[in-house]
């Protein structure tokens, strides 16, 4: 017990954060401590996890991905077009198109990043300019609301009304939640494809010198989070019930804030699954929070800097860390 | 080999029958050669030393042998019975050459289990076997007669338990030859001589294994045989019976280091450095120690005695908690080292790689970061000045360099330790403060940075020498204090003592 408190201490912090929060929030506010609200939260926050999941994979594997939430409206658009070309489709091909479109745009970063050394953050920061300027000059700015029926419709899976009088219901976005998050927890904790991607985020040097194929790495990473993009982008339409060019748009801060708030490293080797989900929830519960007690949506933005601030600082270090000259201590026996 | 007749003793039993042998052996690099024509070899289970200055090839052979280069037509690698043009890294892994580089190549947020069972990732993709891990460390550490967490991150380790996670991971492969690279530079003494144990239990139990190290008392101590490599060609192999430190140095450098003390009483000098009682809780106690104008004065001690924390107090990066020290008669109270240096200390760090030296900046930036208003003109920084100033201190200590611009890290160990030095000397110092200055310096510089510290104690300077290895501080301090648990436990004239009786009491 007291090793994995030592090795997970991101998680248990952040849920600590998390509780703190809520038992504020529940008494400050009279709606946010019911089921309902819990299953709200979870539906709201869907497509950030599935984006976040996915980053967690590039920031593991010592990359950094700016453009993947452009590369979602990019998917969106194209994903719509081409059920419309085939004649409205299904949610089979719907899936299969999005998760495809969004690999293709993955790969491009990644062909990028190995094949011409740019470094990632550089060569994200690219397409992402680049996806969201061709997006914007195909399509004028201009939103698509007519998309088929199965698309737009709300697909509740589980519905009950509860004692206190809310109704608690899971919809398909939570249900491709799960299923990207269960995906992303066993590529990487119990693939060996994983690990290889832990060992080239820790240690590039010492992984190329084990054979490992540091083209490939890149691949399966940007790739990875290419489809979590494609499937994000998707579910993020059909909640949304349009698809809106720049929707998406600046998302890609939120949630990278949310996952290296999860424990996750810029520069690799390091994150979790469970963190990167409680850091979104993080996020999304002050968010709603706040909402309910009825402050200024001007005054989120701040707060939830705030907070960002404060929870790194008490998870993601040890107190020397905090001190100047850190460093030295390391070196240190 | 022809000196296969002068060694048997230890291994009558074994067969003088090599297990790796290779001939001719060319390399070029851009037109370099960084090996030429060299032979060597291995027998089964024997501790070979490869010795050589830095650049003297070592590296690059052991990257030849291990499939990392591959070398000029002609070369003839035999092992365990098969002849083979060039090595891959798949053919020696699972032939049995296993490598524990010096920077260990480990994965520090990874758990210990998977640092050593690292090959059970790699190949197809599959679901990983945790259990499977854990049992095969669990049984390479208690080979090695060890346990550990292996469920831990290997960062909650020290670098010697890393040190030994790398070393059961080379045994998981069914090695037959482990090579080592500089395996002791950043261990202790106790964690030194442990090691040591080690490499002897690897070889008692058929595994040969390939020592580098800088340390010669070391290879002297653990390996049978030593081969001598100096730019990129072979001297010789030797067997290290009738083997002195002086003659592998010689060796090594082609040249011939007389060894005498340099000490000299400078009672009659003005005293720089007064400390008296300084103790910080945990780290040093009770520390009074004076150091006069123009004086060395040397502490010695294992690695973690205090010497580099009181170091770090005189330097204003670590405040004491009792007693006090003077500069020049005045009193110091430094809250930063800023202050320290205004006040005339520089501390030359005793990582030069990390803390020392900015790599990748240029030669002048590097040796003029520390006295930058000295090259303002109008409140800028003047390139002429710096220029002046990098050639004045450049040529004083005699460094070897293409251009300023040059990045340092295109400079040797001891060029770099001279560059570090200046960069110090240019702030004006009364008190240098030198720590473990010959830190991957090669034999042949470490003369020539002891000649410079010499200039500067002629010149005035006062200068503290802090180092590990007992003759450094000997042959070139004026006094010698011996530190351990935080206190100076002994204070001894190189005059009236043998190198001998210190190092006993050092190494006790």
């Amino acid at each position: 017990m007291h090793s994995l408190i030592r090795t997970h201490a991101t998680e248990f912090s952040l849920l600590g954060v998390i509780v703190v929060i809520s038992a504020v929030l529940s008494f400050a506010t009279a709606n946010f401590l019911s089921l309902g609200n819990a299953f709200d939260l979870l539906n709201i926050s869907s497509v950030n996890i599935i984006f976040a999941v996915g980053l967690l994979v590039v920031l593991i594997a010592g990359g950094i991905d700016i453009s993947f939430a452009v590369a979602a409206s990019v998917v969106q658009y194209g994903t719509a077009i081409a059920l419309g070309w085939i004649g409205g489709g299904g949610w089979l091909s719907g899936f299969v198109i999005a998760a495809s479109l969004g690999v293709l745009l993955g790969c491009v970063n990644a062909l990028l990043i190995h094949r011409f050394r740019i470094i990632s953050i550089v060569a994200t920061i690219a397409t992402f300019n680049i996806y969201f300027g061709l997006l914007m000059f195909f399509t004028r700015g201009v939103s698509i609301y007519d998309l088929p029926d199965w698309l737009t419709d709300r697909v509740i899976l589980f519905e009950r009304e509860m004692p206190d009088g809310t109704w608690i219901e899971i919809t398909l976005p939570v249900l491709v939640m799960i299923i990207c998050v269960v995906a992303t927890w066993t590529l990487i904790t119990r693939t060996t494809i994983g690990r290889q991607l832990f060992a080239f985020g820790d240690n590039p040097e010492g992984a190329r010198r084990f054979g490992i194929n540091i083209g490939a790495m890149q691949f399966i990473a940007f790739g990875w989070l290419g489809l979590m993009a494609g499937i994000g982008g998707l579910v993020q339409a059909h909640y949304a019930q349009e698809v809106v060019p720049n929707a998406l748009y600046g998302r890609e801060l939120d949630v990278l804030a949310a996952v290296v708030l999860g424990g996750a490293r810029l520069g690799g080797g390091k994150g979790t699954v469970l963190g990167c989900v409680l850091g979104v929830l993080l996020i999304s519960i002050t968010q709603n929070g706040l909402n309910l007690m009825g402050v200024s949506p001007f005054a989120f933005k701040m707060i939830i800097g705030a907070i960002i601030l404060i929870a790194i600082t008490l998870s993601n270090t040890r107190l020397e860390r905090l001190l100047p000259f850190a460093g030295w201590k390391g070196t240190r026996r | 080999m022809g000196h296969g007749s002068m060694h048997q003793s230890a291994s009558a039993a074994r067969t003088d029958q090599p297990l790796l042998s290779l001939r001719n052996i060319n390399m070029t690099f851009g037109g370099v050669k960084a090996l030429k024509n060299v032979t060597f070899e291995v027998r089964p289970g024997e501790v070979h030393c490869l010795a050589g200055e830095n650049g003297s090839g070592k590296s690059t052979l052991i990257k030849v042998i291990t499939g990392v280069y591959r070398p000029a037509e002609g070369a003839i690698i035999e092992y365990d019975g098969d002849v083979y043009p060039h090595m891959s890294p798949v053919t020696a892994q699972e032939r049995g050459i296993q490598v524990i580089w010096q920077d260990l190549a480990l994965f520090p947020e990874m758990s210990v289990a998977e640092n050593i069972a690292f090959h059970e990732v790699l190949g197809r993709p599959r679901l990983v076997d945790y259990s499977r891990m854990r049992q095969i460390a669990i049984e390479a550490l208690s080979r090695l007669g060890i346990t550990l967490d292996v469920d831990l991150p290997l960062k909650e380790y020290a670098i010697a338990q890393r040190q030994i996670v790398a070393i059961a991971r080379a045994l998981v492969g069914e090695a037959k030859v482990v090579f080592m690279d500089e395996p002791t530079a950043s261990l202790t003494q106790s964690e030194t001589d442990y090691l040591l144990e080690i490499v002897r239990g690897l070889s008692a139990s058929g595994v040969a294994v390939v020592f580098v190290s800088h340390r010669l008392a070391e290879v002297l101590e653990i390996s049978s045989r030593i081969t001598v490599l100096r730019d990129g060609a072979l001297v010789g192999v030797y067997p290290a019976d009738g083997m002195t430190q002086s003659k592998i140095t010689e060796l090594m450098t082609g040249k011939t280091f007389d060894q005498h003390v340099r000490a000299r009483a400078k009672d009659d000098q003005p005293v720089v450095l007064d400390v008296r009682g300084l103790g910080s809780p945990g780290q040093f106690e009770d520390v009074s120690l004076t150091v006069r104008r123009g004086e060395t004065v040397g502490i010695t001690g294992l690695l973690g005695a205090g010497r580099t924390e009181l170091a770090l107090a005189l330097f204003g990066m670590l405040k004491p908690t009792s007693g006090t020290f003077s500069i020049d008669g005045r009193e110091a109270r430094f809250a930063s080292n800023r202050d320290a240096i205004k006040a005339g200390v520089a501390y030359l760090s005793e990582d030069r790689l990390s803390l020392g030296l900015i790599q990748p900046q240029s030669i002048a930036d590097n040796l003029v970061i520390a006295s930058l208003h000295k090259i303002l003109s109008g409140g800028l920084l003047a390139d002429d000045r710096k220029r002046s100033l990098v050639a004045r201190w450049i040529a004083d200590l005699g460094v070897k360099i293409g251009h300023q611009a040059d990045a340092i890290s295109t400079l040797s160990g001891g060029n770099q330790q001279r560059v570090a030095i200046a960069k110090w000397l240019a702030t004006d110092p009364k008190l240098l403060i030198l720590d473990s200055p010959t830190v991957g310096v090669d034999v042949g510089a470490r003369a020539g940075i002891f000649d410079i510290v010499a200039k500067l104690a002629e010149s005035g300077l006062a200068i503290i020498l802090i180092s590990d290895e007992v003759p450094e501080v000997y042959f070139n301090a004026d006094r010698v204090l011996h530190m351990a648990q935080g206190r100076i436990v002994g204070i001894y004239d190189p005059h009236q003592t043998r190198l001998e009786e210190i190092e006993a009491a050092v190494y006790a």
